[in-house]
């Protein structure tokens, strides 16, 4: 850890101020962020500390959506009524992830943001294009079990970790944000996270001193929600594949699908043309293997990853069995 | 006393005290958290040190530049090999030399030190150092480098062969024949409590609180390196959390504190980050196993043999002794086992929880089980019908051995008569469900000890030496056995441990720690009864020694009285002829079920069970905790715990415990272990034998085992994780 200084912010348009300056840093739940700093991954010169800011209440949109405040607890959040009750594939999403300690820290800004957990990333004496743009990817030819095996490119193959942030793909959730001059924005989680490329780098779509201030989810489709996380230990792991999905079916029929998918890519992953494919079919194993197909279309594993394309499938078959069988 | 002769009738077998479930003495200080430990201890005036790892497997340090960290705020000392003193040497476990010159034979090697005032300016510092590295070609992986294998030769371990009768014959004209290999990952000890060190000097002499299982052995080895008498050393370690093999001999840690300390003169404290810990410390190599098993058609075992490579640095000899147990756990008149250690450039591979047995038996129990099928039989019958009547390669009887009770006791217990034998039969939901077993088995060393115990006039009895507590119970079943022999109640029993000023003591590993210290103790007791005895009056062999008083006859007589100001007695164990004439073991039956979720391959235990049988059980409710937390080893083992090598770095890609995966809560249901009555007459005074590490011994076989009964697949390359299940399982398209 490099010496830093510390402030505190009162408001967002100070924390927005201070934290555009180069070496600056948000700190929220700091599980993250700390974690790097300790290992030198990270090394801000200044912590701009948002946790004193009135960002952490969730509340219910006028079209009956919700709004969470970014400073919301990973464990307040999964607990919350209104998320039980409606967005049960988010309350699931969260509780798999982590452990309780850390969830009762870690908040949903910080949860969006949390870096890939690739371990040549983590080594700072590890060529990483991603923390050391130009200095090569040890993943390619190295262990990459945990590894994306879509939308990767030559530079980086790393995933983004989240649990929540899968389920807040499958809700079609925005995310909202502030900068220094006060100008918010709203960003549909579609267009938050990137691809590697040839600058993996770059993880989103914020700007430089951009916060993030409330994620906010229209109301949920229609449907039964589930979240399934695959992972190597029964608690406490990332997951190697996770899937929510949002199906409703009758008779037999799904009339509409949504599905993401974490663990596979740089971002939590959706294909339109799977769910498409799905929408008015019967629910058997012809429709379950398309969907799949639409799913998986351009995967390429990297040898040690290799097995989560037959796993995303097998586990797509499962969630689409169990889901329409309810 | 020396073990050459049965002990007979003694004064434990009452039982008043030994063996009751008593809670841990030390569980309050520990769960309040005024228990101390290394790091915790303070010390005015106190730097704090940071290592610097090497960053290559192999190869020269050109050049290291210290100015940087030298200028940083806070920094006192930065120690390198140009800076270091130089220092005695010999394999790890003689002496632990560091910053010794330019030359890295492993990656993690110590190449800098940096000594600062606050643990944190140490650390940022350690980061400005900038080391440059002239890189050599090394050879890192177990697997590629076969050809290199040579035939270890540790002065401290059994040789690395065996053979009995004529086993390639006999296994070639064998009527059923199993041939198979296993292999076993690199894995980390994973203690809880890291290496830590807070060094100092006084004068010539100095004071070391370190985190170490076996304290005499660590002053030696301290004595050699530093080219000082042990007796100016003094290792104090009254907690330790947790080792698991891992601190049984001085690491880094110890002697970069020391240097510096020296150096400064003031006193260092050292704590390794968990991500160092992997590659700074020891940690289990990882192992290619050849098992063939040849049997008639009854299933009698007429040839078997064990063949094993695991690595180790080129200057160590020590090996993975794999196939130590399959030289006496079956019957069988051919026999071959063969150790093969192949040099590699990567850390110091060591003893890790029950070194040999625990990955030795994940692949012998499983063959067994392949056999039993072969032969369709069940796995219980074919472990009956090789049971031997004495010890196969030696020719001695064994001590005691009571494996087919375990197996019959556990498979009631179990509902084992409700296993089909044929894989993937039985469902619940998505999950695939099994049952497996598999047999336990660990030696029984016993080792040196010696002990004081002391009564003071105001009723208090103190018993001291330099035995460790790795967090098994030793203090406890220690004040039990103080206790029970002079008569008196637990809370009047003190046990001092961890420290060298204390009666030498065997320390803690090896399964060998509660034989060993607790006969010392016994012995001490004896000696201490005789003196009180005479002080009364009375004659020993008959006075009896109950609620603080000795009596004999009617007479009775306080024991506080008869002290004086206080009087002690010291004892001591040594082996003997016993250890040479008796095959010595505990034993003991593993019984998993488990589910595989038939879509994804996760595989999640659901049940287990281990029956043991190891001599006197000191204290009930310890000894099932220590059985407890080993069998969870072997869900670690048998489903988590892999080190992965990356050959290009020669390094473990996944150095922290985010991503070397140990078992949580949540991998580990319903669990129990059972010990069954059994006294061993020949072990030692207590009659007791190691449980130390008996319940991983065989648990992840067992576990294994159960993955191929419900779904199948037989899985030879551990850890067992659901990509190698992937394919074996139901097609879904
Ligand atoms: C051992 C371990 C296991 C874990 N397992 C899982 C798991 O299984 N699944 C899972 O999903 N997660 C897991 N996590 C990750 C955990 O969810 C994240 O660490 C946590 O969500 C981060 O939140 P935080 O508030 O602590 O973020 P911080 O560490 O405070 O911040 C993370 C990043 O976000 C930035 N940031 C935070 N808030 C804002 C804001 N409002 N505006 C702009 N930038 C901001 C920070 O600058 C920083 O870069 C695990 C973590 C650990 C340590
Ligand atoms: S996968 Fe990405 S994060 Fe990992 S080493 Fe390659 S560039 Fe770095």
């Amino acid at each position: 850890m490099k010496a830093f200084t510390y402030q505190r912010a009162d408001s967002t348009a100070q924390a927005a101020a201070a934290a555009v300056k180069p070496g600056a840093k948000i700190i929220a739940g700091g599980t993250n962020l700390l974690d790097l700093m300790k290992l030198q991954v990270e090394t801000p010169s200044n912590l701009v500390d948002i946790n004193r800011l009135p960002l952490d209440k969730i509340e219910e949109t006028p079209d009956g959506g919700l709004r969470i405040g970014t400073l919301v607890r990973n464990s307040d959040l999964a607990a919350d009524p209104h998320v039980r009750q409606r967005y049960g594939v988010l309350s699931r999403a969260l509780l798999a992830g982590a452990s309780a300690q850390l969830r009762n820290k870690a908040t949903t800004g910080g949860n969006l943001l949390q870096r890939t957990r690739c371990y040549y990333f983590y080594d700072v004496t590890k060529p990483c294009n991603k923390r050391s743009p130009g200095s090569g990817c040890a993943a390619l030819a190295g262990f990459n079990r945990i590894h994306a095996v879509l939308g990767t490119s030559e530079h980086c193959i790393a995933t983004h970790p989240s649990d929540m942030a899968v389920a807040m793909q499958a809700l079609d959730a925005k995310v909202e944000t502030v900068n220094r001059q006060g100008e918010t924005k709203v960003i549909p989680i579609a267009e938050f996270y990137r691809l590697p490329g040839n600058t993996p780098e770059i993880e989103t779509s914020l700007k430089s001193g951009e916060i993030i201030t409330a994620v906010t989810l229209p109301p949920p489709p229609p449907g039964v929600q589930l979240y399934r996380k695959v992972r190597d230990r029964a608690s406490y792991a990332f997951a190697l594949v996770s899937v929510a999905a949002i199906v409703d079916t009758a008779h037999g029929r799904i009339r509409s699908a949504r599905l993401a998918f974490g663990g596979l890519a740089h971002r939590p992953w959706r294909v339109a043309q799977a769910e498409q494919g799905l929408a008015n079919t019967p629910a058997n194993t012809a429709t379950f293997n398309a969907a799949a197909d639409a799913v998986l279309e351009g995967a390429r594993g990297y040898v040690g990853n290799d097995f989560k394309i037959p796993l995303t499938r097998r586990t797509l078959h499962s969630v689409l069995a169990e889901i329409t069988r309810t | 006393m020396e073990m050459n002769s049965p002990i007979g009738p003694n004064a434990l077998d009452a039982q008043r005290i030994v063996g009751k479930p008593l809670d841990r003495v030390d569980g309050r200080l520990k769960v309040t958290g005024s228990a101390r430990y290394a790091y915790e201890m303070q010390q005015e005036n106190t730097l704090y040190g940071f290592v610097v790892e090497a960053s290559i497997g192999k190869g020269r340090i050109v050049s290291i530049d210290t100015r940087a960290a030298e200028k940083a705020p806070g920094v006192e000392l930065v120690l390198t090999h140009r800076n270091a003193p130089a220092q005695g040497t010999g394999n790890h476990r003689d002496a632990h030399p560091v910053l010794t010159g330019p030359q890295v034979t492993r990656y993690g090697q110590p190449v800098a030190f940096v000594v600062a005032e606050s643990f944190e300016q140490a650390r940022a510092a350690a980061y400005l150092v900038d080391v440059k590295y002239d890189r050599s070609n090394g050879k890192y992986a177990l697997h590629s480098n076969l050809d290199k294998a040579r035939v270890p030769n540790p002065s401290d371990a059994p040789a690395a062969d065996s053979a009995v009768g004529d086993f390639a014959r006999a296994f070639a004209s064998a009527p059923v024949q199993l041939d198979v290999t296993y292999t076993t990952p690199l894995q980390s000890h994973a203690m809880m409590e890291p290496h830590a060190t807070l060094a100092m000097w006084d004068g010539d002499n100095l004071i070391l609180h370190t985190a170490n299982q076996m304290l005499n052995q660590g002053q030696q080895v301290i004595a050699t390196t530093l080219k000082i008498p042990v007796e100016n050393i003094r290792l104090i370690s009254p907690f330790i959390g947790g080792g698991f093999g891992g601190k049984l001999w001085v690491n880094a840690d110890a002697i970069l504190a020391a240097i510096a300390a020296r150096q400064l003169k003031r006193p260092v404290k050292i704590a390794l980050t968990r991500q160092q810990i992997f590659h700074v410390t020891t940690h289990r190599s990882d192992t290619i196993q050849r098992l063939r098993l040849g049997t008639d058609s009854e299933g009698r075992i007429l040839a078997i043999g064990h063949d094993v490579f695991s690595g180790n640095l080129p200057s160590e000899q020590t090996y993975e002794g794999a196939a130590l147990q399959t030289r006496t756990l079956y019957a069988g008149p051919n026999r071959l086992t063969q150790h093969r250690q192949v040099p590699l450039d990567i850390p110091v591979a060591s003893s890790m929880r029950a070194p040999g047995e625990a990955v030795g038996l994940m692949a012998l129990e499983c063959a067994m089980d392949e056999l039993a099928e072969k032969l369709n039989l069940d796995p219980i019958e074919l472990r009956v019908r090789n049971e031997p009547s004495e010890d196969p390669e030696k020719h001695i009887p064994y001590s005691s051995r009571h494996l087919i009770p375990c197996m019959q006791e556990g498979a009631r217990r179990f509902g084992w008569d409700k296993r089909n034998p044929k894989p993937g039969q039985v469902r619940d939901g998505r999950w695939l469900v099994g049952i497996g077993m598999a047999a336990a088995t660990r030696g029984n060393p016993l080792l040196l000890s010696k002990a004081n115990v002391r009564l003071d006039p105001d009723g208090t009895c103190i018993v001291r030496m330099a035995m460790t507590d790795i967090g098994t119970g030793t203090y406890t079943i220690l004040a039990q056995i103080a206790a029970e022999m002079l008569g008196l109640p637990m809370e009047r029993v003190k046990v001092e441990l961890g420290d060298t000023i204390f009666p030498q003591a065997a320390g803690s590993g090896g399964s060998w720690g509660a034989g060993s210290s607790g006969s010392a103790l016994f012995e001490a007791c004896n000696a201490l009864r005789e003196k009180l005895a005479r002080t009364a009056g009375m004659d020993p062999a008959t006075a009896r020694f109950a609620n603080g008083s000795i009596a004999s006859g009617d007479q009775s007589r306080k024991l506080t009285d008869l002290v004086g100001v206080g009087m002690d007695a010291d004892g001591e164990i040594r082996p003997g002829r016993n250890n040479k004439d008796f095959s010595q073991q505990s034993y003991g039956a593993h019984f998993a079920e488990v589910g595989v979720d038939e879509d994804t391959g996760e595989v999640r235990v659901r049940r287990m069970l281990g029956v043991f049988t190891a001599g006197r059980v000191l204290n009930a409710k310890t000894a099932r905790s220590q059985a407890i937390g080993g069998m969870v080893f072997g869900v670690g083992a048998a489903l988590h715990e892999e080190m992965t090598l990356d050959p290009r770095f020669g390094y473990f890609v996944n150095h922290d415990l985010a991503e070397y995966h140990v078992p949580v809560h949540a991998d580990i249901p319903d669990i129990d272990a059972v010990f069954l009555a059994e006294l061993d007459d020949q072990s030692n005074p207590l009659k007791s034998k190691g449980i130390g590490e008996l319940g991983i011994c065989g648990a992840g076989a067992s576990i294994a085992n159960a993955i191929y009964n419900a779904c199948g697949a037989r899985i030879r390359d551990y850890p067992i994780t659901l990509d190698k299940l992937l394919s074996r399982l139901p097609v879904r398209t």
